[in-house]
Formats: structure tokens, sequence, C-alpha cells
């Protein structure tokens, strides 16, 4: 991992003190510690539990990296291909929306409907009706990737059925945003159109630190736009706990 | 479609001095956030413009020196207490007002509480504004129980703008509920111009309407707001439409947003701000500046502009106490581009299925049946909306010939319907004018079907019909089946069409 380090950034007042006991400056800004509430998973046990699940595919697939490769910096798995401007509405149908994505159950189960919203005319369904989980770890898109609403629900779901990244031509801001913040999965580009490139069920490996993309199934390799400094944030597992990794924000019982 | 979709990579955290390592922007930008740039994208697109694209800012242009800012970029230095932004800076900006509903509301109060601690207070009590309006008229037990979350908080926080709602059966029993967040906002004098406002749902452009920066954010930006009242933005570049000439009157603001939209794509504004001046822009109501601003993400923008000036000085007396800045771009202000119209050239138009760029002459798609119109949302179901829907069936005199389903937007507007006269009509109102053409009664305000919603729904489509809507997105399900057909259309277009059962240019009528 990256040796983050730490920084002290700028200083500046929140709201006034008498107004807001519990209001500090950004430096000094009091978060909970993530055991705090044992009720909730913190996104990093969540993240971590994905994490396994890809070392388990390296190692036992016949055509996987290499083990000495960094599991949080290598995805394999089948892709799932879609098109141009995939939309929220797409990706997560509004009447799912009653779940709330804070919630440890109503998280597993938005991930059931993960792009249950895709027209008839994607034969293979992303999530088996009845399971949570899909057996596609990476969503290769096209153009516009998450357009319509700002809907969080969106890339929680992704995460939720247990998608590593999608790699898309290019995306909506929200959506990329919160990718980000969640930490949920990794928003990558890709260089071209993967998705006229790649075919619902290849076998595809990232490899992050070289910004590529193999697709085992047709023996072609594709370069990747770096991820930059939106990788270090979902790595740890999205905004708040890079912010107290990185010692931006110390957590209470610092 | 846009050839300068400004990459997304650096978009969060990239600035050096947060980070203590130079940024490695992987971006295809136009403007320059760290002098090792990697590779700029090659263009493969056609760029539809109507003037040449301006150059770039060089680095050496934002050094000391002041350059003039565009009002979205003066709007976020001052919020960012700076004294100067460009585009592609990150930036700590101010929240003046963070809005947030039933759908999302419950999702960032539960980061909040993670992340600040259960007995963590707001930032400030009266900067959160918290309206349902989604799912409200539903027997779903998630959508009501996701209401009582909100109250449950607002309660503990004492926060001072809830819109709150009991009793579900009876909305006017309701004395604090509104309805739909955008409209409410407006209404409530909750939107002043310089300021940022900040929303989880993708429409909170809606009030940059009003001369204030507006955007849509997840529920962990939203959550990160309340407890520290700010959020790292990204400046954005500013594309400027300017609209000439007299409105004819069979033209809305609907129309003018389409127009723009089908000109450049879903992500022809992607990551940028939009900013609408002209005569044509200046002589449109506050209610028709909303509709314009409202539609900016379905082009990918991340926020609209117009700049105020004496209609919404006059709408906004009486609706806030608060002091207010309004802000303007400077006469050197740079913009990515700047795309011209001339509004009376333009005629009415529909989004066909399934995408809002999918732009086409109403008068082209006469031959289209239809099986139902709705009125309705932040979109097209303000009071100006049902004004001009009446103003239609009035003209005509006939009944409509397919479901007309009418959906106001807030309790204010509904009563708007029920006891404004509509011109030229000898006193009669809205409601007694959709009456007489055979509309349904109009229903409780709420998002409604906009986004489909829950099973029980009014108005959800839950058959593949073809619809020709008021509202702002027709991608597959959005209403609520896959294979339904939205046609996005005016307020005049949608009414047209409901007299005839096709899709119907208004100038048939008015």
């Amino acid at each position: 991992m990256a040796a983050i380090s730490t920084v002290t950034p700028p200083t500046f007042n929140l709201s006034s003190p008498s107004r807001n006991p519990n209001s500090a400056s950004l430096s000094s800004l009091k978060l909970a510690s993530p055991d705090a509430n044992p009720s909730i998973p913190s996104s990093r046990s969540l993240k971590l539990h994905r994490n396994s699940r890809f070392v388990t595919a390296a190692a036992t697939s016949p055509s996987a990296a290499s083990p000495a490769a960094n599991p949080t910096n290598t995805f394999h798995g089948l892709c799932y291909v879609v098109g141009d401007n995939i939309d929220t509405d797409q990706i997560i149908p509004a009447e799912y929306l009653t779940l709330v994505p804070s919630n440890p159950d109503e998280y597993e189960k938005l991930g059931s409907y993960a792009l249950i919203g895709l027209p008839s005319t994607y034969e293979s369904r992303f999530v088996e009706p009845g399971a949570t989980k899909t057996k596609y770890t990476i969503v290769i898109g096209g153009d516009n990737f998450g357009c319509g609403s700002s809907r969080e629900h969106a890339p929680v779901a992704l995460g939720a059925a247990g998608v590593a990244a999608v790699v898309a031509e290019s995306y909506a801001r929200i959506f990329f945003r919160n990718s980000v913040a969640t930490g949920e999965i990794y928003p990558l580009e890709s260089e071209g159109r993967l998705c006229d490139e790649c075919t619902t069920g290849d076998v595809v490996t990232i490899e992050l630190g070289e910004s590529k993309l193999i697709n085992h199934t047709t023996g072609k390799e594709y370069k990747l736009k770096p991820i930059g400094d939106a990788g270090p944030v979902i790595e740890a597992g999205g905004i708040f706990a890079y912010a107290r990794k990185a010692g931006m924000i110390p957590s209470r019982d610092a | 479609m846009s050839s300068s979709a400004v990459g997304p990579t650096s978009s969060f955290l990239a600035d050096k001095k947060i980070l203590g390592f130079s940024a490695s922007c992987a971006q295809p930008s136009s403007f320059p956030c760290s002098p090792q740039l990697s590779t700029k994208r090659a263009s493969n697109k056609i760029v539809s413009v109507m003037t040449p694209q301006q150059s770039e800012r060089k680095p050496s242009a934002t050094g000391a020196l002041k350059t003039g800012m565009t009002m979205t970029e003066k709007i976020l230095a001052i919020a960012s207490e700076k004294s100067q932004l460009v585009p592609g800076e990150n930036a700590w900006v101010n929240v003046d007002i963070l809005m947030t509903h039933d759908v999302c509301g419950p999702g960032s109060i539960g980061i909040f509480k993670k992340e600040f601690g259960q007995n963590a207070k707001v930032w400030d009590r009266e900067k959160v504004v918290i309206i349902p309006d989604h799912y409200i008229f539903t027997t779903d037990e998630r959508a009501n129980r996701n209401v009582d979350i909100l109250r449950d908080f607002c309660n503990e926080q004492n926060i001072k703008y809830f819109y709150d709602i009991k009793d579900l059966g009876n909305f006017k029993a309701n004395p604090d509920y509104k309805g739909v967040c955008h409209v409410a906002l407006a209404q409530e004098g909750h939107c002043r111009p310089g300021e940022v406002l900040l929303g989880t749902d993708s429409h909170t452009c809606t009030a940059g309407a009003f001369g204030q920066f507006a955007t849509g954010i997840g529920n962990t930006d939203a959550g990160f707001v309340l407890g520290t009242g700010k959020l790292l933005l990204k400046v954005p570049p500013t594309l400027r439409f300017v609209m000439d000439g007299e409105m004819p009157d069979y033209l809305l603001a609907k129309d003018l947003i389409l127009q723009i939209i089908g000109e450049i794509s879903v992500a022809g504004a992607t990551y940028k701000a939009m900013e609408f001046v002209g005569s044509t822009v200046e002589s449109l109501t506050m209610e028709e500046r909303m509709t314009l601003c409202n539609m900016v993400v379905e082009a990918g923008g991340k926020n609209g502009v117009v700049p105020a000036d004496s209609t919404t000085y006059k709408y906004l007396e009486g609706k806030t106490s608060l002091p207010f800045e309004p802000v303007f771009s400077d006469g050197g202000a740079r913009f990515l581009k700047e795309y011209r119209f001339d509004i009376s050239k333009l005629e009415p138009l529909v989004a066909k299925p399934h995408s809002p760029d999918n732009r086409a002459l109403a008068r082209e798609c006469k031959d289209v049946k239809i099986d139902r119109v709705y009125i309705g949302s932040c979109t097209g179901g303000k009071t100006e909306d049902f004004m001009a829907a009446a103003k239609v069936f009035l003209a005509s005199g006939k009944k409509v010939k397919v479901p007309t389903f009418l959906v106001p937007a807030t309790q204010k507007v509904w009563m708007d319907v029920y006891s404004l006269p509509v011109p030229g009509s000898g006193g009669k109102t809205c409601s007694q004018i959709f009456e007489e053409a055979g509309c349904d009664i109009p229903a409780s305000p709420s998002c409604g079907a906009c986004l489909g919603g829950p099973r029980d729904t009014y108005a959800r489509m839950n058959e593949a019909q073809v619809c020709v809507s008021t509202t702002n997105r027709n991608f597959p399900g959005r209403m609520g089946h896959k294979e339904g057909q939205i046609y996005l259309a005016s307020p005049y277009t949608a009414a047209a069409s409901a007299l005839t059962g096709f899709v119907t240019d208004p100038r048939e009528f008015i």
C-alpha cells in the first residue's frame, strides 16, 4: 500500500462554537471510530469481504495473475457487457429506492436488484433470481455510464452485488463521485470502446497498478486510464475511511 | 457528442496541498490541473457547436493575475473564501443549504451518524431542509418508514425546516407538508442568489434559476455536509447558452431545454456549468427558468445558472428574510463554449424514447399513437405548467382522448390549480377546465410517477404503454414498465397530445 503522508489540511472554521458545540475545524474533526457501532458493519469490513473473495478467485483460476500480486490491486472474474448511457434507473430501478443502503440487511437486498432495470434485450440476467450476488465481477460499459439520478444506491447496488470494478468509456459525474465517496467500486476508464471488444461471460483480469485489462477469452490486452487520486480513496473504503487513514481526520478514540 | 468531457479521475481530493503528494491527472482535460498531465484522449466525436471553441486557459494565466470569472466560478470562490478560482481547481466550499428527501435522507442520516457519532449534531439546524416528496402516498411500508426516519432525525436535531406528513389519506390535513422538494425550496424562499445549495437529488440543479450554485450529491457526500457544512467541489468550466428573440406563444422553457439537450447530447455538459443568458431568458418567469435549469442534469451538467434580475427579486419578495448578494459573470470571464439560439425559429419539441437527447419536432411525430398523458413533476408540474395545459384545453373546448394524469408538484400548486382564474376563460380555474376536458382529478402533490416508484403509485406505468409526459427522463423503465415509451414534452404539447390521442404540436390548438 502506498505510504500516505499525514498532512494538515487547510484550517478553517465551521459553524460558531456557541451554536453547535460539537463543531470543530476540519483539521480536528471528531469522527466516531469504526467500531463504535458494531451493529452497522463499516464499509471497510464489507470491502475486505469482497477482497478476500478475489484472492480465492485469483488463486484457483488457471489463468490467474501471479500469486505475488496484491489482491486489492488485481480483479479477476467474468465480465458483463452493457452499452452506452446506462442510467441509474437501469442500474437500480426507482421502486427499490425504499431500501436504505446504510442498513446492512437492506444493503444486501440492494445487491440482488443490481442492473435489474436493463431491458429484456440483455439475455443474461446480472443477478440470478433469488440470489444476492452476481457471478460477474466486472462490468464493462460504453459512454456516460451511470447517467441520470444522483442516487447513491446505484454504485452501492453494484458493490453489494459483488462488482469489483466498472470499466466504461466515460462516466456521468454524480455516479463517478458516489463510487469514489462510498469506495464501493472502482470506476475505471477505458481507452476506446471495450464494450465492443468484450462479450458477457469473457474471463478478464484487471491489473490496477498497471492500468491494464486482460481478456483471457479473446487473448487481448487493453490499456486503461490510471485511476489516479481516486484509487487510494476507494481502496481505503471511501472518503471517510480514507480521511481517517490519511490523518486528515482523527478518530474519536485517538 | 462533446469532445471535451472533462475526465473525472482527479475530481476527488486531488488538491496537492491536502494530499501531500503530486496529483497525477489522467483526465483528458482542457484545463491543466498539474504540470505532469498524462496523455490527452484523442477526440473521435463530432462536436456540434455554433461558435468556435475558445482556447484553453494556459497555466500562466492562472497565476497571480486576476482573471475574470464566470458566475459559477465566482460563487464557488466566495463560498470557499478564495479571491480567485479557475475551472479544474478543487475547493472546500461552505454550504448554505443542504436538502434531502425521503429516498436519500435515511441513507445520508445513517452515514452521518456512523461517521460523526450517534449523538452528533448537524452543523447548522437552520441550513438543513428536509422535504419528504418521493414515495409518500403509498402503502409500501418501507417508504412510510423512511418518512418516519426523517421525522425522528428532525425531532432529535431540532431541524427548523421539516415539511412533515403524517396523514397519508388526506394531504391537506398536513399543514407542514409541501411536496416536490425543488419546487418547495423555491416557494419557501430557500433559494437565494449567490448561495451554494446542495441536495441529495439530481434535479437540485433547478435552483440555479435563482443565480446560485446548486447541484445534486450522493448520500455519503450529504453525510459529510451534515457534519461539517462543507464539501470538496471541483470548479466546472462554463458553457454559455445565449438565447435571443421573442418567445413564440406556442413555446415553453421545456422546448428550449429539449432543444439544447438535443444539440449537445446527454453527456454534452458533463462536469460543466450551463449558463443561460439572453433576451429570451430575461423574459422568462421564475418557474420557466426553473424548468430550464431543472434538466441541466439530463445533459450531464453539474449545475445551471440564470443571472438574477428584477424577476428574481420580485419572486423572492416576502419569501425570504435572509440577506443575499447576487453574483454575475465578469466581462472578461472565459467560457468553454458559447452556443447561440434564435428562439423565434424554434418549434415545439419532444424527446422520443428512450433518451432526453432523442430530439424530434412534435409535428413530425403526429402519427405516434399514445395511451396516456402525464402532467406533473418538478419539471412540468408547477402552477404555470398547469396554467399552460389549461390554456390548450380551453382553446380546444373538446375532451381528452386518453387518460390524462395531473399531479401538482406541491400543496401550493394544487391550491393554485383550484383557485387561480385562467386568463380568457371567464373566471374558470384550471381544475374546472381540466374537469370539463375529462382529465383525471388532480392528485395529491408529490413526485408521483415521474420515476415510477412503489407499485401502487398513482399513474405509474405498469404496462408497456406510450406516454407523453412533462417530466425529465425517459430512459427504459423510468415511469415503471421497462417497455414503456415516454415522449418528454412541454405542458402545451402534452395537453395537445391528450386531445388527439397522438403526439401533437400545440399549434393545432393555440
